[in-house]
């Protein structure tokens, strides 16, 4: 049996490098990509202590999560196609007509 | 029983509302029906008041009229309501009747003037607040009337608002009254803390219960902070600075507010109160001495102005002085004669003042008159019976008014100041025939026609009025536009000095005097509104025994003394005759042998300059360098001013974390969340 703890680090891991590559990349989908590990990581921790608990509940939220994450990416991907067809890049630095 | 009183202010208001909201779009002629039907119709209820008045029988008297309650706080209230007794009667004839025949001779006088309807919507106002002033039942709304006639009298003396001098001397007046003003306001408290209201017929029944007071006490002090009031208001010594510069203002405005009602506003006061003058012999005496002194001052002033309104002015204040001085001498009906019949004879004065200088085109030096006779003949007599009538002179109104005041002073026993007040009516005289002959005899000394630019009078109207000298002179110099000679002024100007020529005339035969086989008549109608006075029951007694055996002596004397005044007013009468008609040249020697004393009196004694080193500069000093620059610019616009900066650094340095950049925003998640999480690992995640 592996101890929850062992999960919970591999979620962490996984969740950092999310943010790092969040924080890091120029390219609109790395950073896309990004977003959807620190969500599994989530996912990760959610189901690690449904199964330690024996509860049902951390299912059911696992479930959310990628229900929420599949309408983002869809959502999403659309927008990154419209930037990119107006803007003609993918690089975040130069999409930056909103601010003051 | 109710006799409607609020109608009488009323309808001047609804003039004042209709013609100042919108007579900028109405024709002259519906302006002055409008203005001139509401004050008709007010003088004409007046009318049929009086009659109902005297159809009321002595317990109905004064008769009160409740109509809502204004304010109430407490026990404190103050209410909507009139009282009319014999005095605001005669108040109410002379305030609507005089203003009548004012606001008639205004439409010649204010024909060619900018802004006609804002000048009959002001002079129906001034109308509302002083017969709000006159009928109301309580001081509170006395007060109101009092400060809303300072309100007009502002409005009109600024009516020319362009011209610097009258906005200032509009300006002047309204802080002059606000200082006597205060004075009034304290002496109301006082009689709330006292009293707990302001109703008259409360507070008179009230005061009956307290003694004479002999030494300075609570009614002294309510009676004194009065007088204050009154001397703004009424121009006395020492807040009068302000009426001879009122005469910035139109010349029917000179006469209405600052001759005929405004300034006797104080006067009214005072007799009003009387019932608390009586129990306070200190400032009654002081009221006196106030009003005698001021006779005297200003009577002396008015010798040596050379311009023909501000002799007038003076005249005025000097007058007042008069009123104020039998008040002193607790005979407030003499007071209120002399008010009545100073209503008839200066605005007589006034108007014909300014019919002349309407004939003269805006001329106002009298070094610039004279002759003026043989052009305009009807003001000349108007003005004639002007004259003789201020100066005393048997039998005209102000014979009896004056002489009844002198004779009180000198029968309650105050020979300085009946010696002073027989000295200030030689005065009178004096400067009044000086301004008769300065202005009606003599050659004209007036500008040559062609120089004369104002010519507001080229127009056919005046032509039509005009002496056919004037129109064959205006011929032969060829001039189109040109004021030419003097001229006579349209009748409309004219049928109102008739009518008050008329009453300064008869006027004072309703006081004709005892010792003149006459009955004292008007001194016995105002009796019951002095009937509060503790003489009459205390002192009352031992002064009657003393008078009565004496009676028939008193009438030789009175007749005595009455002859004195005659015989000041005569010499008056020669003294200007010989200096300002037979011998031109001695007035010039003498002003150079006088020397220092001459520039002194002809400069008002520099009062105004007095009064501006003491107090104006001081004011001003502080105000510039402290309130304005210290307190002002400093204190609060600094600290406005660093807010305001500092919360503008602030953002903009805040500014820039919104950098458009995604990665720098995320970042900042970022460190919000590190930071969370922080803090819940600190302390403790439960």
């Amino acid at each position: 049996m592996v101890p929850l703890s062992y999960y919970l680090i591999l979620s962490a891991i996984l969740f950092a490098c999310g943010v790092a590559g969040f924080l890091i990349k120029r390219n609109i989908i790395t950073i896309f990509m990004s977003i959807e590990l620190m969500l599994n990581a989530v996912n990760l921790t959610f189901v690690a202590f449904a199964a330690e608990l024996k509860s049902l509940s951390g299912h059911i939220f696992v479930f959310f999560v990628m229900v929420v994450a599949a309408a983002e990416a869809a959502v999403g991907l659309a927008i990154i196609i419209a930037v990119f067809r107006t803007r003609e890049t993918l690089n975040v630095d130069r999409v930056n007509l909103l601010k003051l | 029983m109710s006799l409607n009183l609020w109608i009488i202010p009323l309808l001047p208001l609804a003039g004042a509302t209709i013609n100042g909201l919108f007579g900028k779009r109405f024709s002259n002629q519906l302006v002055n029906v409008i203005a001139l039907g509401s004050t008709a119709l007010a003088f004409l209820y007046a009318l049929y008041v009086t009659v109902r008045f005297f159809g009321l029988s002595a317990d109905q008297i004064p008769h009160i009229e409740h109509y809502f309650v204004w304010i109430t706080a407490g026990t404190f209230m103050a209410e909507f309501g009139t009282y009319l007794d014999q005095l605001s009667l005669v108040m109410l004839l002379i305030v609507t009747g005089v203003g009548f025949v004012i606001h008639i001779y205004s439409v010649g006088y204010m024909e060619h003037e900018g802004g006609y309807y804002r000048f009959f919507a002001y002079l129906n106002l001034f109308m509302f607040f002083m017969l709000t002033l006159v009928l109301a039942n309580n001081y509170l709304m006395m007060f109101v009337g009092w400060e809303g006639v300072g309100l007009a009298s502002y409005l009109l003396i600024g009516f020319w608002f362009l011209k610097d001098s009258a906005a200032n001397a509009g300006k002047k007046a309204f802080i002059t009254n606000r200082v006597g003003d205060v004075g009034f306001l304290i002496a109301l408290f006082l009689l709330v803390k006292h009293f707990g209201n302001l109703q008259y017929d409360n507070i008179f029944k009230a005061l009956a219960a307290y003694p004479v007071e002999t030494s300075v006490g609570f009614i002294t002090a309510t009676g004194l902070l009065m007088m204050v009031g009154a001397s703004g208001k009424s121009a006395q010594i020492p807040l009068y600075v302000w009426l001879p510069d009122a005469m910035e203002g139109p010349t029917p405005v000179s006469a209405l507010i600052h001759a005929a009602t405004m300034v006797t506003a104080g006067v009214y006061m005072v007799a009003r109160s009387n019932a608390i003058f009586n129990r306070a012999p200190i400032a009654l005496t002081v009221v006196g001495v106030i009003g005698t002194l001021t006779a005297l001052f200003a009577a002396s002033i008015g010798i040596l102005q050379t311009d023909i309104k501000k002799v007038l002015a003076y005249s005025t204040v000097s007058q007042l002085g008069y009123m104020f001085m039998a008040c002193g001498a607790a005979a407030y009906g003499a007071g209120i004669f002399h008010l009545m019949t100073h209503a008839f004879f200066k605005a007589l004065l006034f108007l014909s003042a300014g019919a002349v200088i309407h004939g003269l085109g805006g001329e106002q030096d009298m070094r610039h008159m004279g002759g003026l006779r043989k052009y305009m003949p009807k003001t000349f007599w108007a003005m004639t019976i002007g004259t003789f009538t201020i100066s005393g002179f048997f039998p005209l109104a102000a014979f009896f008014s004056k002489d009844e005041i002198l004779w009180k002073e000198w029968a309650g026993g105050n020979h300085i100041l009946w010696l002073i007040g027989v000295i200030a009516a030689g005065m009178t005289a004096f400067y009044m025939f000086r301004l008769w002959f300065m202005t009606f005899f003599g050659e004209y000394r007036g500008p040559a026609p062609e120089t004369v630019s104002h010519g507001h009078d080229a127009d056919p109207q005046h032509a039509g009025h005009t002496a056919a000298v004037h129109a064959q002179q205006a011929d032969a110099q060829g001039s189109d536009h040109g004021h030419g000679l003097p001229h006579e002024s349209p009748m409309i100007m004219i049928a109102p000095l008739f009518v008050l020529a008329v009453l300064s005339v008869i006027g004072g035969w309703i006081g004709i005097p005892a010792a003149l086989g006459g009955s004292d008549r008007f001194d016995h109608f105002l009796e019951p509104v002095f009937h509060f006075s503790p003489v009459a029951e205390a002192g009352g007694e031992s002064a009657a025994v003393a008078v009565e055996p004496a009676e028939h002596e008193d009438r030789a004397t009175e007749i005595g003394f009455m002859l004195i005044s005659l015989a000041a007013a005569t010499m008056g009468l020669f003294g200007a005759w010989f200096l300002y008609y037979k011998r031109t040249d001695l007035p010039a020697k003498m002003a150079a042998a006088a020397g220092g004393l001459y520039r002194l009196v002809r400069d008002k004694y520099r009062i105004d300059e007095l009064y501006g080193a003491t107090i104006i500069q001081p004011i001003i000093l502080l105000s510039t360098n402290v309130l304005w620059k210290g307190v002002d610019a400093t204190l609060i616009d600094g600290t406005l001013d660093e807010a305001s900066a500092g919360a503008r650094d602030l953002s903009d340095r805040l500014r820039h974390m919104q950098s458009g950049n995604i990665r720098s925003y995320a970042g900042w998640v970022a460190f919000g969340a590190g930071v969370v999480i922080a803090f819940m690992v600190w302390k403790g995640v439960r």
